[in-house]
């Protein structure tokens, strides 16, 4: 299991670290931090050599190569005596190392949800933040992790435990000499239901569900798509006194045929009845992820008309005509949108006018963004103007992958739609609301 | 301390503070303690005290916190004093308690193994799997599954079905970590029947549905070892196999790196089950952002699915992908759509128009990896695209990686005779002859002997430059003894040459990059963990299991309706216990050659004759200088097999001649076989193809039926036209017509070689299953060898089915005949058969067809004849000959109408044989 826990900055340097069984040096990290920098100069090479030839694309080589130097470290590194299992998350990488064999998944979970309570405690995770509250971060893991088996890794029974930092409370700590540990334990760690506290009360009583639904979208040069899938979650923030039983319907379940649970819905009334049964956890939560994959038809709610060509180094100028336009929106907004559009390194300028929103090129790293904006259907927006490739070089020899982001707030593109909920095993009515919204999840479109 | 000073020195003052009351406090003095009491372990005894007295405090919080600490202080004698109270906190009333205690003793295991024994606390450990709280359960288990890895007695966990129920009870109740130390000790369950391990499936398929992916691809794990359990004709059987396929799709929504976790392992699932997930072909769709890891494991999936229903999909997104930026995805994809070619058939014509596609683009790299793919194609399609040559020609220049140069060398002297300027384009490549790498030397080589071999006349001075510039200025061995070889051969008798250079080479194998099947089915039991992201055996690579060997194995089906019946299924358990392995050990090749006695070497020899090639080698080395022409002295170095084995020329120097059947001992048994067989006179069908080598990975399968003396036989001939020995052979039959099933096992007790053939016959019984087939004569036919399963159908020719007490009495053959209705009759005609009367009958007779009444009606000869088969059932026919007429006609009556057509072919063959 877990035999150690490192905390990296982005330079590199163990700002943190925590052993469960005999203490490892930090030297372990090393192999990591090499994989890294040799990850990253690898694909900095890459850059360079495309360049040099000077025969191929370029494709933004070098913003690509900064975004995805990020992820570049293989999450699973051996090294002669341990194995290193990371996850990065903001700037910070946590770093663990095991022994023995272990599934990687478990450890990377692990590793994500102590990111996650980081951020739940502290609001973001970040090396300033978790050096400040040193003492909380220790005390977490050490309630997280026993002798490297997870301990209590939902936040409502870490929160009985240790206390989240507020100014308030600080404050009182200090003059009272009160401490930010619980000193019982917490009522529903070993309950049926641990993910929920007893005795919660509140003055309204009120459950918000949250459907969001993300397409993933590959759109070949023709305007068809190659691939589209929809990632679907539902958020749950619920509010609600006591012991409270949910139930919630939809108009077609069928759909749903793809689906993660939080711990908490009995799936076997799924299975049998498919509605979600289940005693929320109180607050805010995963209720359900689903995935809407290539068995259905997923309708694509926007539709992008392209021309480009480059013209010569040097000489004639490329035009580039870029076109958006809603579709199959059932009559809803597209909200927030945006394209972004590595250009190849040979690009040097390009004025381009929109008919709506502004467009600009980073002469660095090449990227043409656009805001555009809401869509009227009315009046579809256009980007229009020439690019001029910079003297000397050879003309790119492949096009640009074009990526989209938009929202269509009211609209769950699969056509989900919650038809109730009912409460059983408390007396009040609370309030309840059902949201929808689709975006834009990684979108390409190939031009 | 957590920042990486070192503050020991405080160690007293630190002590002092820990009889706090201050929650806080405590924890962080425990903290400190568990950090540095190892440096101090005087101090730390002065800790044990107020540790008793916390595993006393009325607050299960305070007993648990201080049974964990102590745990984590490594100090020989606190953990003396730690074994009361972790007594007394493993029986505690408080479950929160019970299960940090269950984690401790694991910890005390880790520090001093002797003591757990000692003092009992595996027992009690045992006895909390039967706990009624359900992460009490989790936790015992994730402790004696940590302490059975480092037991000798690896059979701690003694799992039974009492205890499995338990845990799949505490499997619905406990966190999403305790799920997966359950899951991961039931994948090492074997249920006692199919009945349990359906009903261990049916509890553990919910999982799949967890939102932690751990969970998931632990469950996924139990199930795929499962799964091999169930009866395949159940229908659970394939809804569980459905059920798979969408978790493993949502893991591919996940972060980066779980996603390359999952991706490895759905790797090893793909090669088990390609049918889970051949729909989902699309999620493996590469994103332009995705990670390069991300990106090269997906692609290796995708053309794992390909297949022809998805090929046009595929390709076009290949050429996507090969025009990205990143040049080792781009090189992979180019690759991939060679492996297209390969693996699907149909689509060999577009793959090759796309890559002379990408070849137009004219990007360096994409050539290079171009030109070696289509090097592979050609292989596979010889004498298909020839077409393409002068294209690849053009961009001869810019090749400038060994294996792109090796690669073309190839394609121009093996298509030498349709390039007219072959000799020119081989001899620039000559000129830098010593600076180029072995691979290309060795190629070129061969590549000019094949030209000299096609095109004597005009290059005759090219190759004695090649010969001698390989011979006399290099000192590579291998290079050198190919030359030698060639030399030789050409000098000697240029007939052998062109017959052992120009060989018929075997087939590529489709899947080159697969895992070998015992491997694979090791890694299946190990989804999820490390092992299967490295694709090894844990035991290669983990330290700590010292030397407690224990391999997990996928369970084998043992029940006979399935096609992977008792033989297969033994046979499979029997070779995975022992080292995988695809060459034969050294003594089994000594014993083999001993066997034979006679026939030249097959494989590299054995010991000695190594040495003899060395001094040969030496020899060689000293006549160089005085070697005018051919020198014929350095015959001996034929034996230096390895420069035949090195490179593309390789597989092709191997002359086809070397290969005799490799069982001495089979060989007999055919003879034997033949020997008897052939007296009685009955018709055995010519062998047929009945798998050709291009669908079995180059097991090439003909064989024919026959009945010799009462006995059914199978005869088979097997021949080798891969590249690697083939072995452990079994063969199985489906459910057939007429139960036909081997009386005795498939024995082949030598490993067949590359290039050899072995002929064996089978006898057959008929107490077999029986299922109607359409035809009714067909035999589906399982082989297995360590490569693969292989499947094909075949014909029985149904006279091999006739009895020998098939002779009605007359009196019965006139009611029988009578008995029979009408609409049962039907008449045949055989053609073109020039035997009279009693010829015929004495032919049929052999055949146990028994006439029993022979009559002349108006000038014809009319036969009445009987048969049986081995099913009982009789069948009727009467046979008019008419003398001048070379056409019969049959009537054949029988209760089983549908038998009939067959016995009239059974008829037809064994008159015209």
């Amino acid at each position: 299991m877990i035999h150690s826990l490192f905390l990296l900055d982005a330079a590199g340097d163990v700002f943190l670290e925590k052993h469960w069984k005999s203490p490892l040096s930090r030297s372990l990290c090393d192999y990591y931090l090499e994989a890294k920098s040799s990850a990253f100069s690898q694909s900095g090479r890459d850059a360079a050599g495309k360049g040099d030839q000077g025969t191929t694309t370029g494709g933004g080589a070098d913003t690509q190569a900064v975004g995805a130097a990020q992820r570049l470290v293989p999450p699973v590194l051996a090294t002669p005596h341990h194995f290193l299992v990371s996850a990065e998350r903001g700037r910070v990488a946590l770093v663990a190392a095991v022994r023995e064999e272990v599934s990687p998944l478990f450890v990377i979970e692990f590793l994500h949800r102590v990111a996650d309570t980081f951020q739940d405690y502290f609001g973001e995770v970040s090396d300033t933040v978790l050096k400040d509250q040193v003492v909380l971060v220790y005390e977490l893991l050490e309630e997280m992790l026993d002798n490297g088996f997870p301990l209590a890794t939902e936040s409502n029974i870490l929160h009985e435990l240790i206390r989240p930092p507020t100014v308030l409370r600080s404050v009182v700590n200090a003059v009272t000499g009160s401490t930010n540990v619980g000193e019982t334990l917490p009522s529903g760690q070993l309950s049926n239901v641990p993910w929920r506290r007893a005795g919660v009360r509140y003055s309204n009583n009120e459950a918000y569900f949250d459907v969001i639904e993300e397409i993933e979208a590959i759109i070949d040069t023709t305007g068809s798509a190659v691939a589209a899938e929809i990632q679907g979650v539902i958020d749950a923030c619920v509010k609600l006194s006591g012991m409270p039983d949910l139930t919630l319907s939809f108009l077609n379940p069928r759909l749903l045929d793809d689906v993660s649970f939080h711990p908490c819905v009995r799936y076997k009334r799924w299975d049998a009845e498919r509605v979600l049964s289940f005693v929320p956890p109180d607050g805010t939560f995963r209720l359900l992820s689903y995935h809407v994959g290539s068995q259905n038809l997923v309708a694509i709610p926007i539709s992008v008309r392209h021309s480009l060509t480059w013209g010569t180094p040097g000489g004639a100028q490329g035009k580039l005509e870029l076109g958006l336009a809603p579709r199959h929106t059932l009559g809803k907004v597209l909200e927030a949108v945006s394209m972004t559009m590595p250009m190849p390194q040979q690009v040097s300028t390009a004025s381009l006018t929109p008919s709506q929103g502004t467009a600009s090129l980073d002469p660095v790293s090449k990227v043409l963004t656009w805001e555009v904006g809401k869509i009227n259907p009315q009046k579809p927006p256009s980007l229009r103007g020439s690019i001029s490739l910079s003297p000397g070089s050879l003309p790119p020899d492949g096009n640009p992958t074009l990526s989209l982001a938009f929202r269509v707030p009211q609209l769950a593109i699969s056509g989900l739609k919650v038809t109730r909920l009912d409460l059983y095993g408390e007396k009040y009515k609370p309030f309840k609301g059902v949201k929808y919204v689709s975006k834009a999840g990684r979108f390409h479109v190939r031009i | 301390m957590t920042v990486g000073k070192d503050v020991s020195a405080l160690f007293p003052d630190v002590v002092n503070c820990m009889q706090t009351d201050n929650l806080e406090l405590k924890k962080l003095v425990y903290l400190y303690l568990m950090n540095y009491a190892k440096n101090q372990p005087d101090m730390a005894i002065m800790a044990v005290n107020t540790f008793v007295k916390d595993c006393e405090d009325p607050n299960p919080l305070i007993r648990a916190l201080a049974v964990r600490t102590m745990g984590c202080i490594r100090v020989d004698k606190i953990t003396e004093y730690l074994c009361e109270p972790l007594r007394k906190c493993l029986k505690d009333e408080d479950p929160y308690v019970r299960k940090t205690a269950a984690v401790c003793v694991a910890k005390l295991h880790d520090i001093n193994a002797q003591l757990v024994e000692d003092q009992g606390f595996l027992d009690t450990l045992k006895d909390l799997i039967s706990d009624s709280n359900p992460m009490v359960v989790a936790n015992a288990v994730a402790a004696l599954s940590e302490i059975a890895e480092s037991h000798p007695n690896s059979q701690l966990l003694d799992l039974n079905s009492q205890t499995i129920n338990k845990l799949m009870t505490a499997l619905n109740e406990c966190t999403e970590w305790g799920q997966i130390f359950i899951l991961d000790s039931l994948a090492n369950y074997v249920p006692k029947d199919d009945r349990e391990a359906q009903s261990i499936c049916e509890r553990v398929t919910p999982r799949l549905s967890h939102a932690n992916s751990g969970v998931v691809l632990s469950a996924v794990k139990v199930l795929m070892k499962f799964v091999e359990l169930l009866p395949k004709d159940v229908e659970y059987h394939t809804t569980l196999l459905k059920k798979l396929a969408p978790p493993l799709v949502t893991l591919l929504s996940a972060e980066p790196e779980l996603q390359y976790v999952a991706l490895r392992n759905i790797n090893l699932i793909v090669q088990k089950r390609p049918e889970i997930l051949k729909h989902e072909i699309k999620v493996f769709f590469v994103k332009y952002n995705d990670p390069i890891y991300v990106k090269l494991e997906k692609l290796d999936i995708m053309i794992r699915l390909a297949s022809q229903a998805n090929i046009t999909q595929v390709l076009a997104e290949l050429k996507e992908y090969a025009t990205e930026v990143d040049v080792d995805f781009v090189r992979k994809a180019v690759r991939a759509i060679g492996r297209c070619a390969i693996k699907v058939e149909q689509s060999a014509e577009r793959c090759v128009s796309t890559l002379l596609d990408l070849i137009q683009t004219k990007v360096n790299y994409v050539v290079q990896e171009a030109v070696v793919v289509i090097k592979d194609i050609f292989r596979k399609y010889p004498n298909k695209y020839e077409s393409i040559i002068a294209t690849l020609c053009e961009n001869l220049d810019s090749l400038d990686e060994p294996e792109a140069r090796a690669a073309m060398i190839w394609i121009v002297g093996e298509y030498a005779e349709r390039i007219d300027n072959a000799d020119e384009l081989l001899e620039s490549f000559l000129e830098g002859f010593h600076d180029e790498s072995t691979q290309v030397q060795l190629q070129l080589l061969t590549a000019i002997v094949k030209l000299f071999l096609k095109k004597p006349t005009e290059t005759q001075e090219l190759v004695q430059q090649v010969l001698s510039l390989a011979t006399q200025d290099s000192d590579n061995p291998d290079l050198r003894d190919r030359g030698y070889i060639y030399w030789r051969l050409l000098s000697t008798d240029p007939v052998a040459a062109k017959e052992v250079v120009l060989a018929e080479k075997p087939l590529i194998s489709e899947e080159t990059d697969l895992l070998e099947p015992t491997l694979l089915e090791e890694l299946i039991c190990h989804i999820s963990s490390l092992a299967s992201v490295y694709h090894k055996p844990p035991s290669a690579f983990v330290e700590g299991s010292r030397g407690v060997a224990t391999r997990r194995l996928l369970p084998a089906r043992s029940q006979s309706e399935s096609i992977e019946s008792p033989d297969l299924g033994s046979q499979t358990s029997h070779s995975l216990s022992q080292q995988p392995q695809v060459i034969p050990s050294q003594s089994d090749l000594l014993g083999d050659l001993l066997n034979l006695d006679l026939g030249p070497p097959v494989t590299v020899p054995p010991g000695p004759s190594t040495m003899q090639t060395g001094a040969y080698d030496l020899l060689g080395g000293g006549l160089d200088s005085l070697m005018g022409e051919e020198g014929e002295v350095l015959g001996g170095d034929i034996g230096g097999t390895s420069a035949m084995s090195g490179g593309l020329g390789g597989p092709a120097v191997m002359p086809s001649s070397l290969g005799p059947p490799a069982g001495g001992g089979l060989g007999d048994l055919y003879e034997l076989a033949g020997g008897i067989g052939m007296p009685t006179g009955t018709y055995v069908p010519p062998k047929s193809v009945w798998l050709p080598a291009v669908k079995a990975k180059g097991l090439d399968i003909q064989g024919t039926f026959a009945r010799r003396q009462s006995q059914i036989c199978l005869e088979l001939l097997l021949s080798n036209k891969a590249l690697q020995a083939m072995a452990d052979f079994a063969i199985q039959f489906n459910k057939n017509s007429f139960g036909l099933v081997p009386a005795s096992p498939l024995q082949v007790h030598a490993p067949l070689m590359p290039n050899q053939s072995i002929e064996f016959s089978i006898p057959l019984n008929t107490l077999g299953p029986v299922m109607k087939m359409d035809p009714l004569n067909n035999l589906q036919v399982a082989i297995k060898n360590n490569i693969d399963v292989f499947y094909f159908s075949c014909l029985v020719p149904i006279n091999i089915l006739f009895v020998e007490d098939g002779k009605m009495d007359r009196q019965v053959f006139l009611a029988t005949w009578k008995d029979i209705p009408n609409e049962n009759e039907l008449q045949f005609q055989i053609k073109e058969c020039s035997l009279n009367a009693d010829a015929v009958s004495n032919r049929l007779q052999n055949n146990n067809i028994f006439t029993i009444a022979k009559r002349n009606v108006e000038g014809q000869d009319m036969l009445y004849q009987s048969l049986k088969l081995t099913n009982g059932i009789w069948v009727l026919a009467e046979l008019r000959i008419q003398p001048g007429n070379a056409n019969y006609t049959l009537s054949l009556k029988c209760r089983a109408p549908e038998v009939s057509q067959f016995v009239h072919q059974a008829y037809d063959s064994i008159l015209k044989s």
